[in-house]
């Protein structure tokens, strides 16, 4: 891929997953002040700031990226903050990478983090009729797990996917996430464990269903030149792909927020979902095709998600995600491993550095420096990951 | 005996309020003829199309199952939990006229086990919440043929 489609990830910082209840801005700085170090780049040589925005922590967390710069001092850098449900860091990397790709900086600092509240995730107060966040909630109770287990019931009715092995994703993924020092879960469990935990939203239970976190992720993002010759060396770990797009009409799988789909009456075609879509556009910008994947790391806000995941980004045709699953083609030493982090199951959802702590799992693992749970040989990872309101993400990597 | 509350729909304009046939009131393109639910008002949402004005017009009543779950926890506000909180089975249901799929609770009493893919359901006004006057109505899924009884039709709904 030529120099200037791509990028080089030079430091890659995680506050660990919790529930610490403290400052959201603490993990984002403990995250930057670990990815400048890895990189060997002080803070004042960083020109451009990428902040991902946390709803749930007032004013600071809407405009996360100056909140991070302010705290690591004022230096001048360019700066710019986004929110996109789920996606926010992805959007991050995106606003950085187009930054260095314009030429207009060759050094980014991208900085995600959250401090979350108890239990389900619920829409912002007041009264909003004209919100469909606020009104799934009111007129229907449909909390984000209802999503998860309309999809998991589907999968189970059409492919034949059954509680055991949705059970069994949650034990690969524990037993990965043991390893990670970054991973809130870092506990085995057995499936008899799995399938005797509380029914959440049937057939999900309470062990399938990603939490909510606290926790901090940031990257270092530079240009190629600048990158060969701050390490002095041209096997560098490179961003190849960012894809952010947006669903297309008619959109007919059920997302959240929404509680009706585009009406397809009207189209002579339906296009592929937009899940797929999201690898689809990674695939087409990076040039490659999920054959060449090492490892994958998904977004399983359940159990039964991680499944469609499988398919989505192409490592198996519909149908097939539990036979991938359970020929351990998806486990560390498996043809191409997915989660190896230990995925959402073993960290919860921390929103705006999820995104982000993706792509830094995949950078240590490139680099050969995971550990435990390393994926002997990788050389390409695709990140994959999905939101409210169209947002959705993917992240391709190579070395 | 109490006295009998009045029935108002939970959000106005979204549903007729025939308790014996109600419809979800939905909006049709009148450029291309797209359908939505919630009705469309400013643009229409397909991408092809100019569309800047919309006829009302109400869903199938009927469709079929595309997905199911249950809400086993008492989900948070701003949805209003009866106390005890009783959990209910939610529907994903697909009409096959406006070729899009429209969530909503299933009537009290529905088990997911009685339910698959493919489940015929018909649209009924059954009580959301309610509070010391009035009983605030929305649209739920029960299935075809199912015991009218658990829609309780305590009363009419004001207009």
């Amino acid at each position: 891929m030529p120099d200037d489609k791509r990028i080089a990830v030079l430091g890659a910082g995680m506050h660990p997953w919790g529930k610490w209840g403290r400052n959201f801005v603490e993990y984002g700085l403990a995250a930057a002040s670990d990815a400048l170090a890895e990189a060997g780049i002080p803070w004042t040589d960083v020109q451009y700031v990428a902040g991902a925005d946390t709803i749930r922590n007032g004013y600071p967390g809407f405009i996360a990226g100056a909140t991070f710069a302010q705290a690591l001092g004022w230096s001048g850098a360019r700066v710019s903050s986004a929110y996109a449900a789920c996606a926010s860091g992805a959007q991050a990397i995106s606003n950085a990478r187009a930054q260095i790709l314009a030429g207009l900086c060759d050094v980014a600092l991208v900085v995600g983090a959250d401090t979350t509240p108890k239990g389900f995730f619920k829409p912002v107060g007041g009264e909003r009729k004209d919100d469909p966040d606020w009104l799934r909630f009111h007129l229907i109770g449909a909390t984000n797990p209802t999503y998860f287990a309309l999809y998991a019931r589907r999968r189970m009715e059409l492919f034949g996917a059954t509680e055991a092995d949705f059970a069994a994703v949650k034990v690969k993924n524990a037993q990965a996430g043991l390893e990670n020092p970054n991973a809130r879960y870092r506990k085995a469990v057995t499936a008899e464990e799995v399938l005797a935990s509380p029914m959440v939203a049937d057939p999900l239970r309470l062990l399938e269903i990603c939490a909510t976190s606290d926790g901090g992720a940031a990257l270092v993002l530079t240009s190629m030149e600048y990158a060969k010759r701050h390490v002095g060396t041209d096997d560098l770990v490179t961003v190849d792909a960012v894809s952010t797009v947006t669903p297309r009409f008619p959109q007919t799988i059920m997302d959240m927020p929404n509680f009706t789909t585009d009406s397809a009456a009207t189209s002579d075609s339906v296009g592929p979902t937009f899940k797929q879509s999201v690898a689809i556009a990674a695939y087409e910008e990076a040039g490659i095709g999920p054959e060449d994947v090492s490892l994958a790391e998904v977004y399983d806000l359940s159990s039964a998600l991680e499944l469609d995941w499988y398919e989505d980004i192409g490592l198996c045709k519909e149908g097939e995600a539990e036979r991938l699953l359970r020929d351990g083609d998806t486990t560390i030493g498996g043809r191409v491993p997915v989660n190896p982090s230990g995925g959402l199951s073993c960290f919860g959802e921390a929103i705006p550095a999820q995104a982000i702590a993706q792509v830094c799992e995949l950078v240590w693992q490139l680099r050969g420096q995971a550990g435990a749970r390393q994926v002997e040989g990788a050389k390409v990872g695709i990140t994959a990951n999905q939101g409210l309101f169209g947002h959705g993400s993917s992240v391709i990597v190579s070395r | 005996m109490p006295p009998v509350k009045t029935r108002l729909p939970a959000i106005e304009g979204w549903f007729t309020l025939d308790e014996e046939a109600p419809a979800l009131l939905g909006s049709r393109c009148t450029s291309c003829g797209n359908f939505a639910f919630p009705k469309e008002t400013f643009f229409c949402r397909n991408p092809e199309c100019q569309g800047k004005e919309f006829a009302e017009t109400p869903l199938s009543r009927t469709g079929k199952v595309w997905s199911y779950t249950n809400a086993g926890y008492q989900p948070p506000e701003p949805y209003v939990a009866a106390d005890p909180y009783v959990p209910f089975a939610i529907a994903a249901v697909e009409l096959a006229a406006e070729q899009m799929v429209v969530m909503g609770q299933m009537v009290p009493g529905v088990d997911v086990g009685s339910l698959s893919v493919g489940t015929e359901v018909e649209l009924v006004l059954d009580t959301l919440y309610e509070d010391d006057e009035h009983e605030y109505v929305v649209w739920k899924w029960r299935p075809v043929g199912a015991d009218r009884g658990s829609s309780n039709g305590k009363g009419q709904v004001d207009a």
